[in-house]
């Protein structure tokens, strides 16, 4: 079962190469998307305890953790896919054979990652959901997507080969402390305990900033603005809220062995650091930012930032951050999806030429504006209760210079942001920008939609099976083994 | 056998050097191919009971960092037609004394760092440190889209050096998969150089700068 979760979408990612017509070619995506979903709804609710989902002798396995991300990237991947045939019906000049293939077979690595307890297939993983993600870049073939393109291939696969000597460090650091090296997720924690600290010191280093790099921490985070802001919406959506999402459970489980060693205090301190730290770069950078697309990458980089900050303070933000994961991904999506519909519809993404959006493309516009009221933590919607319950735990373990920082950023960058976003939104649209003949359509606006509703529903109600999954999560974070 | 590794292991520290001196971009690929047969064979030094796994790794990681990315590269090259590096932001000269100093301050660090005590004697984890230290100055002082990959190819190849000291945690089938990304990451850029060169009549990176704040 669990190896078909992997296998399913790479079928159906040969399938989708193998048909000839560009024009049904598009929706065997939501097809494969709504079979992978089927699968995982399979997995979850199959009998037996954790033990039961695993593969390859403990290599894979589905722990509550992995369940979340999970969960929540099929989910994503899925309402993404709806869009996918609408969109690419628009662009069907362009071939979109490589497009839909390594749409899936990023789906396929990223649900590799999220079942790999073995470091070095977690790392194989993520380096390929890299790889897969960059044609996905290069879609409009035109000189600022490559060079986009080449930004992230280049600093990411960069970025993850730290990771990998991080990796290599963490295994070092059990062979010097006289054990069998390993680098199985699970002994890792057992005997974490004894695990050389110097090395362990260096291992997290190296893999937070491998990692990181991946997810879009600053300071290494200068791929991102350039990737988000060239690549289609849909790509956008999944890279800000699929592929961080992985890095960042790249970074949870080695933080997962740094907590149960003796480097617990060290790793919270570099969390909250950078986590701050991100958040301030990309409240700088959001200020004044008249390309809404980039700006969209900022709140990106934000975002991952207050990700970390989350488990950085720790106790009840951890449960916080994992709402958050979920909370921002799906925001992420009302946001690039329908910035990509506006930038279809004037054919421009700076501020200069696009005014008046809610009169251009009513929905489009509407659900632009109300994107970025939740992504910046306006009740009632679903990042507010995250943001709240970091703040919250922040407060209440007596972190008032985190949890100070944290509100005064979240201040800026509702500020910067709003600036943009209203200059978009608002005003009467300029007469040469109206004359393209896009307008909001049942399937390019529909899944937008669906996305702003769950957002919603998670700001309004979090439900039961859901809020026990990410305590479980969380509990599985804390407990030291 | 394991004495032979030291004399192997300088080989491969020389050709980081001339990885980082000469202009002619051949001559990089061809250092860089050398390094990754001599890097394919060492494990044969390591750990004499290999196995057939092992056997078959080695003939895996000879194969593809000796001939097959290599060639690719020598084809893209030819693609774009260019053989030179022109102007790199930091000269040859300076780029070999910095290459220097940098493994200079890798053997070093390695005598301070604690090693389990059958790898306190071997050169490589300063082999290791200086080659990602190469494969960086490659990165960030080449132009040419070509000579990044060749660093990031150098980068990778330190790593597999440190790589060596734990043969036993790797298992097979993740050391195959670090290869095949290996190979599909230069792949995937070859091909984004060519389209580079396409675009631009030229695979410098210095065109790439329309993105900025």
């Amino acid at each position: 079962m669990i190896y078909l979760l992997i296998l399913f979408p790479l079928t159906m990612a040969a399938v989708t190469f193998a048909l000839p017509s560009n024009r049904w070619r598009p929706w065997l995506v939501p097809v494969a998307a709504l079979g992978h979903l089927g699968l995982v709804v399979a997995v979850f609710f199959q009998p037996g305890d954790g033990a039961a989902v695993s593969g390859l002798g403990g290599w894979l396995m589905l722990d509550p953790l992995g369940k979340v991300v999970l969960g929540f990237l099929s989910v994503l991947f899925f309402l993404c896919s709806l869009y996918a045939p609408g969109y690419l019906a628009l662009r069907s000049d362009r071939p979109n054979r490589v497009f839909c293939v390594n749409l899936l077979v990023v789906l396929a690595m990223m649900t590799l990652v999220t079942l790999s307890h073995h470091l070095g297939l977690m790392w194989v993983a993520m380096e390929a959901t890299t790889l897969a993600s960059a044609p996905l870049l290069y879609f409009n073939h035109n000189a600022r997507s490559l060079e986009a393109t080449w930004k992230y291939l280049l600093i990411g696969s960069v970025g993850i080969a730290l990771a990998l000597f991080g990796s290599f460090f963490l295994a070092y650091s059990s062979l010097k402390a006289g054990l069998e090296s390993t680098l199985l997720f699970d002994q890792l924690v057992q005997v974490a305990p004894k695990l050389s600290p110097q090395w362990l010191h260096a291992a997290f280093v190296l893999l937070f900033i491998g990692y990181g790099t991946k997810m879009g921490l600053a300071p290494m985070h200068t791929w991102k603005p350039d990737a988000y802001g060239e690549a289609p919406g849909i790509v956008g959506t999944l890279l800000a809220g699929g592929v961080t999402s992985c890095a960042f459970l790249a970074i949870l489980r080695v933080w997962q062995i740094c907590r149960a060693g003796a480097e617990a205090g060290f790793a919270r301190e570099i969390m909250i650091f950078m986590g701050l730290l991100s958040m301030a770069v990309a409240a700088v950078f959001m200020v004044r930012q008249r390309d809404f697309k980039r700006m969209l990458a900022y709140s990106s980089v934000e975002h991952m930032g207050i990700l970390v900050l989350g488990v950085g303070i720790g106790g009840p933000a951890v449960y916080g951050a994992l709402l958050h994961l979920i909370n921002n991904g799906l925001t992420k999506g009302v946001l690039f999806l329908s910035a990509g519909n506006i930038h279809r519809a004037y054919g421009s993404k700076v501020t200069d030429d696009v005014r008046g959006a809610i009169q251009r493309v009513p929905l489009s516009g509407a659900l632009f504006l109300a994107g970025f009221l939740a992504i910046t933590g306006s009740p009632p919607f679903g990042p507010f209760v995250s943001e709240f319950t970091i703040v919250n735990a922040a407060v209440g373990s007596g972190q008032f210079l985190a949890a100070g920082l944290f509100l005064l950023l979240l201040g800026i960058a509702f500020i910067g942001m709003g600036a943009t976003v209203l200059a978009v939104v608002q005003g009467n649209p300029a007469d040469h920008t109206t004359d393209n003949d896009y307008h909001d359509s049942i399937a390019t606006s529909a899944p937008v939609l669906l996305f702003m509703a769950l957002v919603l529903l998670l700001g309004l109600y979090v439900p039961p099976p859901l809020e026990s999954l990410l305590r479980e999560a969380a509990a599985f974070l804390a407990v030291k083994r | 056998m394991v004495q032979l590794l030291d004399p192997l292991l300088i080989v491969a520290l020389a050709l980081n050097f001339v990885a980082l001196g000469v202009s002619r971009i051949r001559a990089v690929i061809n250092a860089v191919a050398l390094q990754g047969i001599l890097l394919g064979i060492m494990p044969l030094f390591v750990h004499p009971e290999i196995g057939l796994r092992g056997i078959l790794l080695v003939v895996v990681t000879i194969g593809l960092k000796g001939f097959v990315i290599p060639r690719f590269l020598t084809h893209a090259m030819r693609e774009a037609n260019i053989q030179h590096e022109v102007k790199p932001v930091v000269n040859f000269m300076s780029s070999l004394l910095l290459g220097a100093v940098g493994t200079g301050l890798a053997v070093v660090f390695s005598y301070t760092l604690p090693l389990a005590d059958e790898h306190t004697d071997s050169l490589l984890v300063p082999a290791s440190l200086s080659t990602v230290w190469t494969g960086f100055l490659m990165l960030t002082t080449r132009q040419k889209a070509i000579m990044q990959v060749l660093g990031y190819l150098l980068l990778e190849n330190g790593i597999f050096l440190f790589g060596l000291l734990l043969l036993e945690a790797m298992p097979f089938l993740v050391e195959v998969g670090v290869l095949l990304d290996l190979f599909t990451g230069v792949f995937v850029m070859g091909i984004i150089i060519y389209h580079i060169n396409r675009e631009f009549a030229s695979i410098s990176t210095e065109h790439l700068t329309e993105l900025k704040e």
